[in-house]
């Protein structure tokens, strides 16, 4: 991915960079609004990382400028400022995600590749396939090596969202507000059970399991290597 | 209160006038009675200068000089005959050892007899003599005297009982709008303040003192809260650049080594120590929070299922049971994912402290303008004692400080209801804690 990185604060663009750079992703930086603008503008990036209060220029001003001028690059929006109000305020003004500073570097990492994703992800599939495992969008059916599986509404969302994002790890936080859609923060750590009735109906008794936990991070559905 | 500051006041004055009554009446009496014994005391001397001719005269010349009927004498011989003076005959009275008595006067000139006082003495040679005095004068002016007192006290405690049962209204009504400010402020907002009626006595001297009390109370407050919260905001920072220190550290370390796991041990405890002060931070932002403007018409019916359905799973991996009793469609207004957390935040903790085997209820009703969330388990409860203090930051019984949390689930639930202008009640749900939330319907639309 090619990532552009506005932020003010030296401390947390170098901590972005490093690990971004760590994970195979080209990162450009900008240390004010203004120049995030241009920069955004004059380059072609895979997805825009957005702090809300810059000098120069808010973050906010900088996505609707881009919008404005019909450029769609996803941003995700990165803040100090993590109230319902201040998310709904950033996501109406063209954010595509919002990460509360501070943040767990795999989160950031996951979003980031769930946004870059999703631009392919408009393309209407009917079937999503991962080794042996099938899902059919219309008749809403789940079949592994063509045996069907039972599985309830929200384990099918669950696996779809999963699958849509094969190779990625998604964290819990995005499962609650993709899979749930609901913001909020378990007390409990209440999706690791939805997780493991999905696996047992997905991957008891087969070979390969395919819906791995990615430790301190998330999950993650890949295919047997 | 009144009728008790009426009677003081009453009996005040009747003690009062009681007294006015009885001295005067007694310096009256004294008066004729000093008279009569000074007039005896005359006219012995004559007698004993002058004998029974000199004190005849005596008595002539006195029964003449004095207003008619004022003065009463009488001189009898041993028989009680009259030998001069302006009475006709002994009064027909008894005679008491001192020699005072009590008569009454009859002569044609007057409408009723008029009472008269007098003493009897006896002179050398078994002559008797009596000096009095009529005192219808006096009874008039006594009488007189008993009017007005009598008037007076009725009018006196008339106006006392008016008087005390106007003021005692008044002091109501204002103590009144103190006790109901009162009750609003410990409901929660230190903001109202007492009225003041700007009369500049005592009441308003009180309301005044309470006012700038409460003042005082609300800047300390808010001190209080914006210390916490520069606390939590300015530890946070260093926090986060110590925890993708430790990630950094953890990430190098070589997976499976010691040293991988000692930094991963490290990066969960700083991303815990997190995790409570981003709870704090959104605790103290959630109670300085009004009404948002996002605020919608919410279905509590599809929240709480949806709440109940992401538990699920872990209720019935617990071996727990939930039971739904779910009335139609109650609405609320407000933020569909705050509320979600404080439901999810109440049922986390039933989960938390119910038993296997036990049951979990969540019921919705509509009742009165308002809507009730009910959260009910069968864990071991909470002592009456304990229910206002689970609401506090990082309160913890001492019977869960052994089970996982923060101490923050129950404080965040109860700022976000708080801020939906609703209430939470805990009661005793035998056995068990039975949570109750009630919001205001909103208007209809």
């Amino acid at each position: 991915m090619h990532i552009l990185n506005i932020e003010d604060d030296v401390e947390t663009a170098a901590y972005i960079q490093k690990g971004l750079t760590e994970s195979g992703h080209k990162v450009d930086h900008a240390k004010d609004g203004k120049e995030g603008l241009f920069m955004a503008q004059e380059f072609n990036y895979d997805v825009l990382i957005v702090d809300r209060m810059l000098p120069g220029m808010e973050g906010l001003s900088v996505i609707k400028e881009l919008r404005a001028a019909g450029d769609n690059t996803p941003a995700l929006i990165l803040s100090a400022l993590g109230e319902v109000d201040d998310r709904v305020t950033g996501l109406r003004s063209g954010g595509d995600d919002y990460l509360v500073k501070p943040f767990a570097f795999p989160e950031l990492l996951a979003r980031l590749e769930a946004l870059v994703r999703r631009t392919d992800e408009d393309a209407v599939d009917t079937v999503l396939k991962i080794a042996g495992l099938e899902m059919n969008l219309l008749s809403r059916t789940v079949k592994r090596d063509n045996q069907p599986l039972d599985l309830q509404p929200r384990e099918f969302r669950l696996l779809e969202y999963l699958m849509r994002h094969t190779g990625q790890v998604v964290t819990r936080t995005m499962l609650l507000e993709n899979v749930w859609d609901y913001h909020f923060d378990p007390q409990t750590n209440v999706i690791d059970v939805h997780i493991s009735r999905l696996r047992g109906k997905i991957d008891k008794g087969f070979e390969q399991p395919l819906l791995h936990t990615v430790r301190g991070a998330g999950y993650c559905i890949r295919k047997p290597t | 209160m009144a009728l008790n500051y009426a009677l003081l006041f009453s009996g005040s004055v009747i003690v009062l006038l009681g007294y006015i009554y009885w001295s005067t009446a007694r310096y009256m009496v004294h008066q004729t009675d000093a008279t009569i014994e000074a007039e005896i005391d005359g006219l012995a001397e004559g007698y004993r200068s002058g004998g029974l001719p000199r004190l005849s005269q005596l008595i002539l010349e006195r029964v003449s000089r004095k207003p008619a009927g004022m003065g009463v004498y009488l001189l009898t011989d041993q028989q009680l005959k009259p030998l001069a003076g302006n009475l006709d005959g002994w009064p027909r009275v008894p005679l008491s050892p001192d020699g005072w008595l009590n008569f009454s006067l009859e002569n044609g000139s007057m409408d009723k007899p008029h009472k008269a006082r007098g003493r009897s003495y006896l002179l050398r040679g078994g002559f008797y003599l009596l000096v009095g005095r009529d005192t219808f004068e006096l009874d008039k002016t006594r009488q007189l005297i008993d009017h007005t007192l009598s008037w007076g006290l009725l009018v006196t405690v008339g106006l006392a009982l008016l008087g005390g049962v106007m003021m005692s209204k008044t002091m109501l009504k204002r103590i009144d709008v103190i006790n109901q400010t009162s009750r609003e402020i410990i409901s929660g907002d230190l903001s109202r303040r007492i009225p003041s009626i700007g009369s500049g006595d005592e009441i308003d001297d009180l309301v005044e003192n309470l006012n700038q009390m409460l003042n005082q109370i609300e800047v300390l407050m808010d001190d209080v809260k914006r210390v916490s919260d520069n606390i939590a905001h300015d530890l946070r920072t260093p926090l986060a650049r110590l925890r993708n220190r430790l990630e950094t550290l953890a990430n190098k370390a070589e997976v499976n080594s010691v040293e991988h796991e000692n930094a991963r041990l490290a990066l969960e405890e700083a991303d815990s120590l997190l995790v409570t002060f981003n709870a704090l931070l959104r605790i103290a932002r959630i109670e300085s929070a009004n009404q948002s403007e996002y605020f919608e018409v919410i279905d509590l019916k599809t929240l709480v299922l949806d709440v109940a359905e992401l538990y699920e799973p872990l209720i019935e991996e617990r071996g727990q049971r939930l039971e739904l009793k779910l009335s139609d469609s109650p609405t609320v207004h407000g933020d569909r994912n705050l509320l979600f957390q404080a439901i999810a935040n109440f049922l986390d903790n039933a989960c938390k402290y119910t038993p296997r085997e036990g049951l979990i209820t969540i019921l919705l009703e509509a009742r009165n303008e308002s809507e009730k969330i009910i959260v009910a388990d069968s864990g071991p409860g909470i002592p009456e004692s304990e229910r206002e203090k689970v609401f506090r930051r990082f309160y913890r019984m001492e019977t869960s400080r052994s089970t996982q949390g923060n101490g923050l689930g129950l404080s965040l639930a109860m700022a976000i209801v708080k801020q939906h202008r609703g209430s939470v009640e805990l009661q005793d749900n035998n056995p068990g804690l039975r949570v109750v939330l009630s919001f205001k319907t909103p208007p209809a639309h």
